[in-house]
């Protein structure tokens, strides 16, 4: 395990390229960044290569895709050179994603429980009796209140925000050092994803984890990340602090900002983007 | 003047489930109004109620000073059309635009429907490119413009909009949020929409009701939300919430 203050992740120059009848459709081109035990925000609109480039560092990009980089490496092991069973046994054991929407992305048929303890027993030695008190005590830790209850329910059963809290304890369970969200908060309420944050900042600061944050939502993004990196047409276009956001030089970032409605700001119409060829150079 | 729409003590019930308790609302004609509230509040239950989507338990609704009955009749989809949320789903995905388009003219027996597309589809700033493409040829943005063409195609005075912009990036939004503000000043509309988002509200609405588990739980105008002179606390965690996270 790397100390505190090292690099846990270092992504230089990755790609990912999709194979069309119409040509190379190049979803990621060439993303450089390095992650240490902080939040890293990636911003940008559908289509910008975020999501790609979470689940290119997952290992979940799809088979007909291709992935390269000069250096993809966790804690200094290279995750590109590395058999599909070692990069099987890494995912869910030290690197764990967050989807964006429950009701898509747990299993509709396994209990809530059932699908945590499947978790931990894919990755670790345990009984089945220890297996279910780990589950339960994580379930709590998500602020579920009444765990046991939960415990055998299934996904329809509950909400949305509760559905969240399920797969944050799922991905937590096995200890993971980096987390990947992807839209962990979009398919919430507004007041149940703020709790939602609250859970995942708390864990992640206790755990020391390091988390990427993808998000559409530049401002939540600028609240909850230390760092941000803006994406565009598969490219970073700007990477800065959450603090000097306001300070963005980009067009495309300060465009981002500008576009949203605001309380207490009337300005009719919007700001459009205006989306210029030479930031997708 | 008769208001737009006038809503008194309506319920809606889902077998044991009362989704909507008793709601009243009054909007004047040419008024933006907001329904804001957690998923679950009924807000979008309210719209459907009105367009006839789901049958009321109780209550009166009157558009244009005409009590609706349990059906709604041709005349009623001439002056109330609505848009809805997900354009990936609103849209017929084997009917390319112009069908889309044509469905209601063909309905209300409209003759000038070659005009009427090409006027519809330039109102909302696609152009005739589009006309003879599939849903999935489109983008998000895209297919909500083309929603809005269809709701706007019949001329209707009021518009119901149920979160129509939450399926769309932060830029795409603010595009279909201007379409919009320009179509009801263009047309003098009538606006009833729904969101969940208050900067949405207080940006394109005059006057909203926060609503929870069903019930109203205070009418505001624009300007006291901004001000913050709310008197529920369930609307100041709403404030609260929109204004991002704060580390604790």
């Amino acid at each position: 395990m790397s100390d505190a203050t090292g690099t846990l992740l270092e992504v230089d120059d990755l790609r990912v390229d999709f194979p069309t009848r119409t040509g190379l459709v190049q979803a990621v081109r060439g993303v450089s960044f390095s992650l240490g035990r902080e939040r890293l925000g990636i911003v940008g609109e559908s289509g910008s290569g975020k999501s790609q480039t979470g689940r290119a560092i997952m290992g979940l990009t799809p088979p007909q895709a291709l992935v390269s980089a000069k250096k993809l490496a966790l804690d200094g092991i290279d995750l590109l050179a590395m058999p599909a069973r070692q990069r099987r046994a890494l995912r869910g054991k030290r690197i764990a994603m967050i989807l964006q929407d429950p009701k898509y992305s747990l299993d509709p048929v396994m209990s809530i429980g059932r699908q945590i303890v499947e978790t931990l027993r894919t990755h670790e030695k345990v009984s089945k009796g220890e297996a279910r008190e780990r589950a339960l005590a994580m379930l709590e830790a998500v602020q579920i209140r009444d765990p046991a209850r939960v415990f055998d329910l299934h996904p329809h059963e509950v909400s949305g925000g509760m559905g969240q809290r399920a797969m944050i304890a799922m991905m937590l369970i096995a200890g993971p050092e980096l987390m990947i969200a992807d839209e962990p908060t979009s398919a919430l309420d507004v007041t149940v994803q703020l709790d939602v944050l609250g859970i995942l900042d708390r864990l992640v600061s206790e755990r020391g984890m390091g988390l990427i944050f993808i998000s559409h939502d530049l401002r939540l993004v600028a609240s909850f990340c230390d760092r941000v990196i803006v994406m565009y047409a598969g490219k970073v276009v700007e990477q800065l602090k959450a603090s000097e956001l306001r300070e963005a030089q980009h067009p495309y970032t300060r465009g981002l900002l500008n576009c949203m409605p605001k309380i207490g700001y009337e300005r009719h119409p919007l700001p459009v983007l205006d989306r210029k060829p030479e930031w997708a150079a | 003047m008769t208001p737009a729409i006038s809503i008194d003590g309506l319920a809606v019930v889902f077998d044991r489930f009362r989704a909507l308790k008793g709601v009243s609302l009054e909007v004047q004609s040419g008024d933006s109004f907001g329904l804001v509230g957690e998923s679950g509040s009924g807000k979008s239950t309210l719209l459907k109620a009105i367009a006839g989507l789901v049958p009321a338990a109780s209550g009166t609704i009157t558009v244009n000073g005409k009590t609706l009955g349990a059906r709604r009749d041709k005349a009623f989809y001439r002056e109330v059309q609505m848009v809805f949320q997900d354009p990936y789903g609103s849209l017929h995905p084997r009917q390319t635009v112009d069908r889309l388009l044509q469905e209601p003219l063909a309905i209300h027996g409209f003759a000038d429907g070659e005009q009427r597309i090409q006027r519809a589809l330039d109102e909302v700033g696609l152009g005739n490119g589009f006309r003879f493409r599939y849903a999935h040829q489109l983008s998000g943005g895209q297919r909500q413009r083309v929603a809005i063409a269809r709701a706007l195609i019949l001329e209707p005075s009021i518009l119901l909009l149920d979160e129509p912009t939450s399926a769309l990036d932060a830029s795409v939004q603010a595009e279909v949020l201007n379409l919009l503000e320009e179509v009801r000043r263009r047309r003098k509309l009538t606006f009833l929409m729904v969101s969940h988002d208050l900067a949405i509200i207080t940006h394109m609405c005059e006057r909203l009701m926060v609503m929870q588990s069903g019930e109203a739980v205070e009418n505001l105008t624009a300007s006291q939300l901004i001000g913050h002179r709310v008197t529920m606390d369930y609307t100041r965690n709403l404030l609260r919430a929109s204004e991002g996270f704060v580390r604790t």
